[in-house]
């Protein structure tokens, strides 16, 4: 038993470096392993979202084993985890090339990576057999936090900034030992505000209406905020990479996305202070300052289609080009729109808590996010496999890659449409003909047209969930037996 | 490249913007989060103390500022008993605690905020499917202690499970939820008919 114990580091380790590839250098190793944990995490994401979606069709499904709340959870911390752990792992991939150097302690980041990798672990086998503790701190400490999205036990909390802590010293150290860059010293300082931020969500309160007000700062001043410039700090380096777009102007791009998304999201966080008691002032502001919020996500589209137009959409890797573009739409319009049109305090109050917000958190999630590190999962096994051939004319003429896209996206969106029509209803039948009241609430989750809704939502959930395992196929097979190099890019 | 960049396209001053736009929101923010901190803190006009829950607590439309805002009123003791401050703040943490180590979150909304598979508890308190206020914290507590067996789904077949909820938590649940009735919302959730408009 013990001899077993103790051989199990070395059994994972194992497991993970038969994924190494002679063709890559340290960091994209690294980038590797955590690629594939976020893919399996990815589609845990799908499969938890799905077990919720069918209680909402038939409630009766898994009560009492796996109840609503815990199907739920699973599915959007396993989506933040898998989108953090692609955002990593793309720094990791391109720390070398952009620093010009090795990495600084390499050996400390893949430690670190187990780290996290067991925690999680840990921390989802107690979500899923423990569940819930009594109404005590050491429920709080050791088996879950019960806030939304941070709601990994305190214990895993400190593991994940020390974890940082090691990422950010790799990324800094390896910058400083080599050549800083415009995308370097945002990305860097980018990091600072990314970790600071998670220690606001932290700590236990009372007070809801401070406790909510701290659980924004994490979650608003994330993905409207830190998470965009990360993003866009990846997409200045892929464009680079994959069209040979020049420095110069993707580095300009990169610093006025920088103002106008820190310049309108920042302050944008109050829209987010209408209803939880916090003063009446944020109307203004919040709804301002997020009205603005979609200009920069405008300006991300018109870059990358025109970068990618003036290298008449030459890229070495057209899976990855194809995805960023869908980056930049998705971002446009789950953020961008869907995000726009719930923003003002006025409408807003009706469409607060209801299916409206499902409907914008689906689409801005995928959108923006996990197409960004799909496309970043393309451009690593091109290179894993020896830097192959990706462009046109792949084998099959590349109908996996694009069965798979159209069906997560057609996946997607079918489920933001659904959670639309579900939202509107909520919004007229709940909160502005019945005022709210419990009863209000149940009226408009047994109409018809709200039923309906999650049927449909239910069906494209399918759909995108065949959509991602046709991915996973296609991540595992592309480029294999490829004997053609990648398309070489002169540097324009 | 020979062309000269235009100077509304220069790097050098877009990285200046960048850092001036992003510091002087900070700061804002920083200043703004200090007053609303203030502003929020318990005891106060947004946020009542935790003795609140000593009072009748009401949600009606305000004509002055034409919107809903709670109601404090005469006397009316949680579960009979008047409680200190200190006492008042023991239980209301013991329920928060409680929402949040039972996950509440993740199948409701509170303030608005969390999961939409069952009904906000912002205005729990005085939601009128808990009859009237004589019936309201018998009513309450045994639905917490035994969720499934008093189920109020109102024919969606949607239960709460059992979550192991003792006689003392539940005491602290309903406290909580007693004192959030009474948070401004600044008129979420607009048009509320509570329990005693209907009586
Ligand atoms: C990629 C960026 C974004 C992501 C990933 C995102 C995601 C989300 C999610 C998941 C929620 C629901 C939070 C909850 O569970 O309560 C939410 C709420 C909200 N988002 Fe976004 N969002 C993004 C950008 C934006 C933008 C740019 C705007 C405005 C222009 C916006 C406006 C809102 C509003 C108003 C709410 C509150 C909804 C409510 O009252 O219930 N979001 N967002
Ligand atoms: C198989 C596909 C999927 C299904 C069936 C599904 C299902 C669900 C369900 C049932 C909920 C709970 C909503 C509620 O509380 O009423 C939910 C929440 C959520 N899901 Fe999904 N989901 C899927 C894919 C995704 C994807 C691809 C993303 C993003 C990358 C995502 C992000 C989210 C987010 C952010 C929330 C919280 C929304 C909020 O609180 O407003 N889901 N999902
Ligand atoms: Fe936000």
């Amino acid at each position: 038993m013990n001899s077993i114990v103790t051989a199990l580091p070395g059994k994972i380790a194992s497991v993970f470096t038969r994924l190494d590839s002679p063709y890559l250098n340290g960091g994209q190793q690294l980038a590797v392993k955590y690629f594939s944990v976020a893919t399996v995490l990815f589609f845990a994401q799908l499969l938890f979202g799905l077990l919720a979606a069918i209680q909402f069709v038939a409630p009766g499904f898994l009560f009492g084993w796996l109840d609503f709340s815990v199907n739920r959870m699973v599915h959007i911390n396993a989506m933040v985890v898998w989108l953090l752990y692609g955002f990593i792992g793309s720094v990791y991939w391109f720390l070398e090339e952009e620093s010009g150097t090795e990495i600084a302690g390499l050996k400390l980041g893949n430690i670190a990576f187990y780290v996290l990798t067991g925690a999680v672990t840990i921390v989802v086998l107690v979500y899923l057999l423990i569940q819930t503790g009594p109404g005590k701190d050491s429920t709080i400490w050791f088996i879950n936090e019960g806030r939304e999205y941070i709601e990994a036990p305190r214990w895993a909390d400190f593991g994940i900034v020390a974890v940082m802590l090691v990422f950010f010293y790799n990324v800094a150290g390896t910058f400083m030992k080599g050549r800083w860059s415009g995308i370097s010293g945002v990305l860097t300082l980018d990091l600072i505000a990314l970790a600071g931020l998670y220690c606001a969500g932290m700590f236990y309160l009372t007070n809801i209406t401070a406790d909510q007000f701290w659980w924004w700062w994490v979650i608003h001043l994330w993905v409207e905020a830190t998470w965009e410039v990360l993003v866009g700090c990846i997409m200045a380096w892929s464009l680079m990479h994959l069209i040979g777009a020049r420095r110069k102007i993707v580095q300009t791009w990169l610093y006025i996305e920088v103002a106008l998304m820190f310049g309108s999201g920042i302050l944008g966080l109050g829209h987010h202070y209408f209803w939880i008691g916090t003063p009446d002032y944020w109307f203004s502001i919040g709804g301002f300052f997020s009205a603005l919020e979609p200009i920069p996500l405008v300006a991300m589209v018109v870059h990358s289609v025109y970068d990618a137009g003036v290298h008449q959409f030459k890229s070495r890797n057209h899976p990855a080009l194809a995805w960023i573009i869908a980056h930049t739409f998705g971002n446009f319009l789950g953020a961008g729109v869907w995000g726009f049109m719930h923003t003002l305090p006025q409408i807003n109050l009706y469409t607060h808590g209801t299916q409206w917000s499902a409907s914008h958190g689906h689409l801005a999630f995928f959108g923006a996010y996990a197409t960004i590190n799909i496309a970043f999962f393309y451009m690593a096994v091109q290179k894993w496999r020896g830097n192959v051939w990706m462009g046109g004319e792949l084998p099959g003429n590349g109908w996996k890659w694009k069965w798979a896209m159209a069906l997560l996206n057609i996946g997607v969106l079918g489920m933001t449409v659904a959670l639309l029509i579900a939202g509107y209803e909520q919004s007229f039948i709940e909160r502005a003909v019945e005022g709210s009241t419990w009863s209000g609430y149940f009226s408009a989750q047994n109409h018809p047209w709200f039923q309906q809704a999650m049927h449909w939502r239910l069906l494209f959930g399918l759909i995108t969930i065949a959509g991602l395992v046709l991915l996973i196929w296609d991540l595992m097979t592309i480029g294999k037996g490829e004997t053609r190099p990648a398309l070489q890019l002169s540097e324009a | 490249m020979g062309q000269t960049t235009p100077a509304w396209a220069s790097e050098a001053r877009w990285k200046k913007i960048a850092i001036w736009v992003t510091a002087g929101s900070f700061v804002l923010l920083v200043f703004l989060t200090f007053d609303t901190l203030s502003k929020v803190s318990v005891g106060g006009e947004r946020v009542r103390a935790y003795s609140v829950i000593n009072k009748e607590i009401d949600y009606r439309y305000d004509e002055k500022q034409k919107r809903f805002a709670p109601v404090i009123g005469k006397d009316a003791p949680l579960f009979g008993q008047a409680l200190s401050e200190e006492e008042a703040e023991k239980l209301v943490m013991l329920g928060k605690k409680t929402t949040q180590a039972k996950n509440c979150m993740n199948c409701h909304t509170l303030l608005g905020n969390g999961a939409y598979y069952a009904p906000d508890l912002t205005k729990a308190w005085l939601d009128p499917g808990w009859i009237d206020a004589a019936n309201r914290e018998n009513l309450m507590l045994a639905f917490l202690k035994d969720p499934a067996g008093n189920a109020r789904s109102f024919g969606s077949g949607r239960r709460m499970p059992n979550l192991g909820i003792t006689d003392e938590e539940a005491h602290g649940v309903v406290a909580f939820l007693k004192w959030m009735s009474a948070i401004d919302t600044n008129g979420f959730p607009n048009n509320f008919k509570t329990l005693n408009t209907k009586e």
